[in-house]
């Protein structure tokens, strides 16, 4: 198992999976110490990026494969901030990076808000393409409060 | 594949008002669920005050918050109102981070809504 690693698992691409993944994340996410603010933030991340996999990587089909692992880390040059990212890993097509920034909000219209809740509730948001599957990486730092809990 | 129901939506007719007492969190695998019901109640029934009572919505994510935009699009068209009613902390941060908590009409209470 990878150094840190809290849980790696598979999952198809069907959205009735979806209230799976927000319980794992919320008890996850309480017991690394976050606030109840940062559980929300964080579960609505992870949501948020599976729906845009299943709706969009893979167009609604409800067998494919997504990965989803968690790890507990440490931020870079400063071994006492803990963090808590997460890769989700689908087999889609390449995504165009232009289509990943969201739109603007100062239009009134449904749609295209869930990259926008993804970036507004993570620290890092980063994608790539590597061997033919989408990887998408989601961090968020646990503030000294939550670290002290722990 | 998990086949269980994640959501409820029950109705309740108050004179020119229909309630819509939603149970449940509302994602992608729901959404339509709402979408059609609140549709269905402002364009074909056309009634006057549609009050959404999200007392017991736990969870909206942002399809829900799009299915929510587009009935208050189509009230307005027609001319009628929809109300939100009871949002949990996290429906309203994702209505606060969309900058749509200002569009819609939030009550606290069913009664603060009806008396509106």
């Amino acid at each position: 198992m990878t150094q840190g690693q809290l849980l790696r698992v598979e999952l198809p691409s069907d959205p009735s999976m979806l209230c799976v993944v927000r319980a794992a994340m919320e008890r996850l996410t309480e017991a690394l110490g976050f606030t109840e603010s940062e559980v929300r933030s964080v579960t609505r991340a992870v949501d948020e990026a599976l729906t845009n996999i299943m709706r969009h990587s893979y167009g609604g089909a409800l067998n494919r494969r997504i990965e989803l692992s968690c790890l507990r880390i440490h931020r870079k040059r400063a071994k006492s901030e803990e963090g808590f990212e997460i890769r989700l890993v689908d087999y889609g097509p390449k995504i165009d990076p232009a289509k990943l920034r969201g739109r603007k909000l100062d239009e009134i219209k449904p749609g295209g808000l869930g990259l926008h809740f993804i970036r507004q509730s993570m620290d890092i948001v980063e994608f790539r393409r590597a061997r033919g599957a989408n990887v998408l990486r989601l961090v968020k730092y646990l503030a000294q409060e939550g670290r002290d809990r722990n | 594949m998990l086949g269980g129901k994640s959501l409820q939506i029950a109705t309740r007719a108050l004179g020119t008002t229909t309630v819509f007492d939603v149970t449940g969190d509302i994602d992608l695998a729901n959404s339509p669920e709402v979408r059609k019901a609140l549709l269905g109640e402002i364009r074909e029934k056309k009634t006057p005050k549609v009050v959404m009572n999200m007392t017991k919505v736990r969870y909206i994510d942002s399809s829900g918050v799009a299915s929510l935009v587009e009935a208050l699009k189509a009230s307005r068209d027609v001319g009628n109102r929809l109300l939100l009613v009871g949002l949990s902390p996290a429906a309203r941060e994702v209505l606060q981070l969309s900058r749509l908590l200002k569009i819609f009409e939030v009550f606290d209470t069913e009664e603060a809504a009806l008396a509106s």
